[in-house]
């Protein structure tokens, strides 16, 4: 056994509005930069639709990931030998336009025009080429809330794969939000892609990282990625990515995206896991194994024998504890309401989502009159987003998503029962048998998902730094300092008012 | 004198230019050490260009080990007759240096027509294309027309010579007196693309990730040196 600790994070998209609040904390923090103007770590997708870039799930393209041959794993775009036969050119590196250029307006002209008889437009202005462009046609967000709808839905690869049933219950469209980062894998495919080894996994936290001095902009890593979540920096010719906001959680202060989080949809915390089982896990045969097989890596924080061990391998005691209160242990190893993205991948994301409900639920319209079995046909009836889900969050199994779905709609109902009443039925019903839970644990859910303070929702052990030489310096001195680049260095200027 | 400048002196100033700014850069400016790769604005002539000049650069540096570094001894005791040698050499490098050029010539045309490219290329930029396409240009005219219509030049007996007695800090001047303008042009005009290697993003060639294939796939690292301590 060798433990290793992860921080990782749980996204309950029932409560995501949308806002995207996240997506600009997030830029104002770390991509605010030229060549960076095009990069999003979080962005938040409207689903259906093509997502950020556009088809980034469709494999059979950009070849991220990993694949089964003969029951061995192997990266999907080509192993070692092939990736530097392939290097002087990439052929399934996503460009700008899969993305979008990334334009500013041209405010000044709102100043500075003459007086003339119509007033003055700021015109949009490409911050790649520094000219104007007439017409945008494609942004990070251009389909949200569905814009575009029938004519953009259907590039979603995995509406693609529902096409026979979605064409006939268009008329039933439903639409979800699902905000995105960097899952910090267990099994990084973008780590194994890159030929200078410059990305790596941190051993005490489990964050994935791109060392700057190490990277040689040979781009593997940003189709290696099935999520696409690593970026290449234009400017100064190196992929970047999503950090997990590491000078944060090494203080333990929850992420940009979590802290900022409008609807508190973002939970983040501890867990251990098994590092010499990854391998076996993400190696199982059938797809819809995985997700099980992922859950298997995990051990309970509260096991002596796993506490002993995890003492021996140098985690200390609050990263032991904050293990123990973890809300994502709870939500996805516990209860398993949370689910892997796209588990296919086998990359072991650890980043967990807890399926919308309200999809479903908004149809149905005679909630006053429903008995409780009345939701199992609900949750039944809405094929159509169960399927989608599945194609996302559990490698097209519908009983996985069932299944958690049916436990949200009891939560629901005995929340529900309390105030209104009810309960006597709810403890006898076919729905707390058909979801697999207690009322107890319903409760528990409830507390987590609904009342969520904020020092439920984030447990973070600070980062170690006990041992750390000069301590007297580093108190107070910039965590990033010897990564972020030097004051001064040339960059292009476009889109900086400062430089004309 | 001059000679004595060119063949003597010049090499050697190149080839210090080279070292000493490639290892003060790659140790002052490390983070600047990289691919120059354009590939996130335009893919489609990238394809063509790069593919074309990298490999037929590739099969270039082959050939010039065949000409250059290996002593013509080598050939005559393997049997290999100057007539061979030459039909082969002209014919494979003519082909390699056919591509680099107009794999060259792609890839400047898209620096100077593709906006985004073209915005971002830096005066370093073109003058690598642009040096290159000339050094290269010079080489493929000389494999392919001189050779053919001239004569077909025995470097073997003087350039190869004389840039192996180079790294004996004894260079024989002599054997590149009577080499024909063409060559010695060739020549200097590589020398002076070795020594500007270290201010371009020519320095990604030194970076071929060799070690890749016998690396762990799945790299873990510690921030710091708790790797191992106890709590
Ligand atoms: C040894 C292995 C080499 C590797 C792995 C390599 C790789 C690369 C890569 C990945 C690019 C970026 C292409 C793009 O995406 O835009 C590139 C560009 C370039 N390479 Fe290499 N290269 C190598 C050797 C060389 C050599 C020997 C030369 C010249 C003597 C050279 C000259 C160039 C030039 C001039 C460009 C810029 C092309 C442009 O104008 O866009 N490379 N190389
Ligand atoms: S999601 Fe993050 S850790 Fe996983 S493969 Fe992509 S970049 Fe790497
Ligand atoms: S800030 Fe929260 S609620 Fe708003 S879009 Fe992001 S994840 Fe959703």
């Amino acid at each position: 056994m060798r433990i290793k600790a992860q921080v990782a994070m749980v996204m309950h998209l029932d409560k995501c509005i949308g806002c995207h609040t996240c997506s600009v904390t997030c830029k104002n923090t770390w991509t605010n930069r030229p060549g960076m103007e095009y990069v999003w770590y979080n962005n938040v997708e409207t689903r259906p639709g093509p997502g950020y870039p556009k088809e980034w799930e469709n494999t059979d393209r950009y070849k991220g990931g990993w694949t089964l041959r003969n029951g061995q794993l192997h990266l999907k775009a080509g192993g070692p030998v092939s990736k530097l036969a392939n290097i002087f050119y990439n052929p399934n590196m996503a460009s700008m336009d899969d993305f979008y250029e990334p334009w500013t307006y041209d405010f000044e002209h709102l100043h500075k025009s003459p007086k003339k008889d119509n007033i003055p437009v700021a015109r949009p202005v490409s911050m790649i080429t520094g000219k104007y462009i007439d017409k945008p046609e494609w942004g990070s967000n251009w389909d949200d809330d569905l814009a575009g709808g029938s004519e953009i839905v259907p590039m979603d690869p995995n509406v693609q794969k529902l096409q026979e049933h979605i064409a006939l219950e268009y008329e039933k469209t439903f639409m979800m939000y699902l905000p995105r980062i960097c899952e910090h894998c267990l099994n990084p495919s973008c780590v194994a892609s890159c030929p200078s080894g410059a990305l790596y996994k941190r051993d005490e936290d489990g964050i994935v990282l791109v060392d700057q001095d190490s990277c040689r902009g040979w781009r593997f890593c940003m189709n290696g990625c099935p999520y696409h979540k690593v970026y290449y920096n234009w400017n100064t010719h190196k992929a970047e990515k999503c950090n997990f906001c590491y000078p944060r959680t090494e203080a333990g202060l929850p992420t940009v995206c979590s802290e900022t989080c409008v609807g508190r949809i973002r939970y983040i915390g501890v867990v251990l896991y098994d590092a010499d089982k990854v391998k076996e896990a993400a190696s199982v045969e059938d797809p819809k194994d995985l997700y099980e097989a992922q859950l298997s890596v995990f051990l309970d924080p509260n096991d002596p024998e796993v506490i002993e061990k995890a003492r021996e391998a140098g985690i200390n005691d609050s990263w032991i504890k904050s293990a123990q209160e973890s809300p994502i242990y709870k939500m996805a190893m516990k209860w398993k309401i949370a689910l892997p993205l796209h588990p296919e991948y086998r990359t072991l994301p650890m980043v967990w989502y807890v399926p919308p409900l309200s999809p479903i639920m908004n149809h149905i319209t005679n909630e006053q009159e429903l008995s409780v079995e009345g939701y199992i046909p609900a949750v039944d009836q809405m094929r159509i987003p169960m399927e989608y889900l599945a194609s996302i969050l559990s490698a097209d199994d519908t009983s996985v998503i069932r299944r958690v779905l049916l436990k949200m709609a009891a939560m629901r109902v005995h929340m529900r029962a309390k105030t209104v009443g009810g309960i006597d039925e709810m403890k006898k019903s076919q729905l707390l048998k058909e979801a697999h839970t207690t009322v107890e644990e319903l409760e528990d859910m409830a507390r987590l998902l609904g009342v969520a303070k904020y020092n439920e929702r984030f447990v973070i052990p600070t980062g170690r730094r006990e041992m750390d030489d000069d301590l007297h310096y580093r108190y107070g001195a910039c965590s990033i300092e010897e990564l972020a680049p030097p004051e001064g260095m040339v960059t292009y200027p476009y889109g900086r008012s400062e430089n004309g | 004198m001059s000679g004595f400048f060119w063949w003597g002196i010049f090499p050697y100033i190149c080839g210090t230019i080279l070292v000493v700014a490639a290892v003060y850069r790659i140790v002052f400016r490390g983070i600047s050490w990289h691919a120059p790769s354009t590939e996130i604005f335009e893919k489609k002539w990238l394809r063509v260009g790069s593919l074309l000049f990298h490999w037929g650069i590739i099969f270039a540096f082959f050939g010039h080990v065949m000409g250059v570094l290996i002593p013509i001894s080598v050939y005559e005791a393997m049997g290999v007759s100057d007539h061979m040698y030459h039909v082969f050499a002209i014919a494979g490098g003519g082909a390699a240096g056919l591509m680099v050029v107009l794999g060259l010539i792609v890839l400047l045309i898209r620096k100077m027509t593709n906006p985004k490219v073209s915005v971002h290329a830096s005066f370093a930029d073109y003058f690598t294309v642009i040096w290159l396409l000339l050094v290269a240009g010079l080489g493929t005219y000389m494999t392919i027309i001189y050779n053919t219509t001239v004569v077909a030049y025995e470097y073997r007996v003087s350039i190869g010579p004389w840039f192996r007695s180079l790294f004996t800090l004894q260079p024989d001047i002599q054997l590149m007196e009577g080499v024909p303008f063409l060559f010695q042009l060739h020549v200097i005009f590589s020398f002076i693309l070795f020594a500007a290697i270290p201010f371009t993003q020519l320095v990604h060639m030194f970076s071929f990730p060799v070690r890749y294939p016998a690396r762990a796939p799945q790299q873990y690292r510690s921030r710091d040196g708790y790797k191992n301590s106890r709590p």
